[in-house]
């Protein structure tokens, strides 16, 4: 008993192996937020009168909002005016080619296991790079332009490509959402912009990874994926940041548009820096995700592990317009020591015989609040709608705990809606049997974990499945026994 | 050559509900090639001393050693006294969801080796191996493809761990009950495979309620277990006595 308890609690403390920081010049605004700052980034980015005006608009809207208290998580007041809002390398960024990328940020691409390199393309995967504020490196944006699909940083989608971005931008998350994806809306620094023209099938997994680096510095990446009719893309994001003593807060927001026949497929693995044992630093994750299925017959499914953050405060959604479609949400939420997330999807029926499943795993160790938080509403058109929801949750240890908080409004009395829920604990009796066939108890936690997250698992994409499995060992080690 | 040997072993179940003593001065050593069979009213410790053996954290030896091949087996974890070569079938094994049974015996396998300093087997080699072994127990491969003992009936949670017992070909194997709940077929099946399991170098300590498992797997020793300790021991036909006339004989 007293064997088992010690062998989880050492489990619990595990280092962050991502938390070095690289030693890059970068260029910073001073702290703060003002018209100014945003006008700021909008001239450095020297960006169209559209987009200054989306930025400021939103940054009127802000200035009325207050942040949001609803979620089951606790921490101090941000104070909006302590964080950067822009902070790039130094060194000039070369669009075209790898070789004139600072090598240093290559060099932590690679601390981090991110090989952006040539030998990406022979594992199907092209990736965006996004390094505290900006993008720095794109690989195969030569190939995939030969098809007709767009990858490339917002900012330059911004310059290249405004009329996509105009007419999409906001639709689906509009400025005024809330106020986090509002702030993001009048500071976003960058992110990637995918748009997937009609009848193509994307033949690589697009990827991106996020870091933060600068210390006090925020990270407000806006994402913006089109795919267009009968198109088919998936993509994968990334993040990790080095461990600082002090809070950082990430906003970021995703919005994913998807016409007729069409299907995007999103899948996040977020290892953000979650803090110390003893609750000390981590990043703030407050993010807004939401996709619309425009069109009919249209798909999105999102895929996400959640295992760091100090705080997680994300719901990818789904706004199921066209008739048929079909939205999907698997989530594997981790927390350990003191990290807390409140992460759920909501399902939005609008369309006739729409459809979504909702499959979530939680996973709560050490001290850590966990929760699931979702809405599956069906409109007074919605006819035949149907939604499928599990949620299970596991806990590791005694003082952790987890909650579920589902939310169903139904105008539709041809809906039908099934709800199932479990909680369990890793038994001592599971571990002692895989300890009996010489399986040591990590491993036997290891094991035990994704066998519980494997129907989220089978979902992500090829190899970061295995990396996600290695990932929660290595978030458990030294927690469980 | 002693395989283990058990000497004066006490021990207390220790749990936040229970602090009873239940191994009472245990004494039993078993010589490579032999097979024991330990039968005993229910609550006189059988299932305990294989729980002990094997490491259980709800229990604590309050005195006695236990010598396993040379080894002091109270000083190991449960992982490292399995990977020296102690199995122990369980008599209700756990189901595990989500794990797939071929890549658990695998790992199990595996770890084994590590353990050991020899090489791993690869995934492929390892179907090769575990096919064998499957067509011992007249299993099918599709069995492999299902999660750790989920959804498993009785019989097939039993064969499967008999199906580890090949796989891993420890030297020792305890078999706890392992003939409880099953039918005229599947345990014909399941002594086939402790017969396959069985050589010279190896042992098997059989707890059971019943003689007719060892009308297949026949026993060398027959041990009687009561209040904790072996108080009484014979060939085969102490069990066929006690199956007729009970424990009041003893």
């Amino acid at each position: 008993m007293s064997n088992t308890q010690n062998n989880l609690e050492k489990l619990q403390n595990q280092k962050y192996k991502y938390g070095f920081t690289s030693d890059i010049e970068t260029e910073s605004f001073p702290k703060g937020l003002s018209e100014d700052v945003i006008r700021k980034i909008s001239s450095i980015k020297n960006e169209p009168k559209f987009m200054t005006d989306f930025r400021l608009k939103a940054y009127k809207q802000f200035l009325d909002m207050e942040a949001p208290t609803w979620a089951n998580v606790d921490f101090p007041k941000i104070d909006m005016q302590e964080i950067i809002y822009y902070s790039a390398p130094k060194t000039k960024i070369s669009k075209d080619s790898l070789d004139e990328v600072d090598p240093e940020i290559l060099k932590t691409y690679s601390k981090l296991g991110i090989p952006i390199e040539e030998q990406m393309r022979l594992e199907g995967i092209a990736v965006d790079a996004i390094f505290d504020s900006v993008s720095v490196a794109n690989t195969h944006k030569k190939a995939l332009a030969e098809i007709g699909i767009i990858f490339c940083s917002i900012s330059e989608a911004i310059q290249e490509h405004p009329e996509l971005v105009k007419k999409y931008i906001g639709t689906v998350i509009p400025s005024s959402d809330n106020y986090f994806a509002t702030l993001n809306s009048a500071v976003f620094s960058d992110g990637t912009f995918v748009y997937i023209p009609p009848n193509t099938k994307c033949p690589l997994e697009l990827s991106t990874n996020f870091r933060i680096n600068t210390e006090g510095s925020g990270q407000f990446e806006r994402t913006l994926i089109i795919c267009d009719e009968n198109s088919y893309v998936s993509y994968l994001e990334g993040c990790t940041a080095p461990a600082f003593d002090t809070n950082q807060l990430h906003a970021a927001n995703v919005e994913l548009i998807v016409m007729k026949n069409a299907e995007i497929k999103y899948s996040t693995v977020q290892n953000w820096y979650a803090g110390d044992e003893n609750g000390k630093g981590g990043i703030y994750n407050f993010v807004t995700k939401r996709a619309i299925c425009q069109g009919d017959n249209s798909k999105v499914s999102w895929t996400q592990v959640e295992t760091g953050s100090a705080i997680t405060w994300k719901y990818p959604s789904c706004i199921l317009k066209g008739d048929n479609s079909i939205g999907e949400f698997y989530s594997v939420a981790l927390t350990n020591n003191l990290q807390q997330a409140d992460t759920g999807t909501k399902m939005i029926h609008l369309g006739k015989n729409t459809k979504s499943t909702i499959v979530s795993k939680g996973i709560s160790a050490g001290r850590s609040d966990n929760t699931y938080r979702g809405l599956v509403k069906i409109g007074p058109n919605a006819a035949n709608a149907r939604n499928y929801t599990q949620c299970d949750s596991m806990l590791i240890g005694s003082k952790c705990s987890a909650n579920t908080t589902p939310y169903i409004e139904v105008s539709n009395n041809t809906a039908n809606i099934e709800h199932e829920a479990s909680t369990s604990k890793i038994s001592e009796d599971q571990l002692f049997y895989l300890n009996q066939r010489g399986i040591s108890t990590e491993d036997a936690i290891s094991t035990i974990i994704s066998g519980f997250c494997k129907d989220v698992f089978k979902e992500l994409p090829g190899e970061f499945a295995a990396e996600a499995n290695q990932l929660m060992a290595l978030k458990l080690e030294n927690s469980v026994g | 050559m002693s395989i283990i040997e058990i000497k004066n072993l006490e021990a207390v179940i220790d749990t936040e509900e229970s602090n009873t003593q239940i191994l009472k001065g245990l004494n039993l050593t078993i010589n490579a090639g032999e097979v024991h069979a330990i039968m005993g009213p229910n609550g006189s410790g059988k299932s305990t001393l294989s729980k002990v053996l094997a490491g259980h954290p709800d229990y604590r030896i309050t005195k006695g050693e236990v010598i396993f091949q040379g080894k002091n087996l109270l000083d190991l974890d449960p992982d490292e006294r399995a990977n020296s070569g102690l199995f122990l079938a369980f008599q209700y094994p756990v189901e595990i969801p989500g794990v797939n049974n071929l890549n658990f015996l695998r790992m199990a396998y595996n770890s084994k080796m590590k353990f050991n300093n020899q090489e791993e087997m690869d995934p492929l080699d390892f179907d090769d191996f575990i096919e064998e072994k499957l067509n011992i127990l007249k299993m099918k491969p599709e069995f492999l493809e299902r999660n750790l003992n989920e959804g498993f009936s009785g019989g097939e949670k039993k064969k499967n761990e008999i199906l580890q017992l090949l796989t891993l070909n420890p030297s020792l194997a305890i078999l706890d009950e392992t003939d409880s709940g099953l039918d005229i077929d599947a345990l014909r099946v399941v002594s086939e495979g402790i017969n396959a399991y069985r050589n010279k170098n190896n042992a098997v300590l059989l707890i059971t309620h019943y003689q007719r498992l060892l009308d297949y797997v026949e026993p060398d020793y027959v041990h009687v277990l009561s209040g904790g300790k072996i108080i009484k021991t014979g060939d085969k036909t102490l069990a066929l006595e006690l199956e007729k006339e009970g424990y009041a004989i003893v």
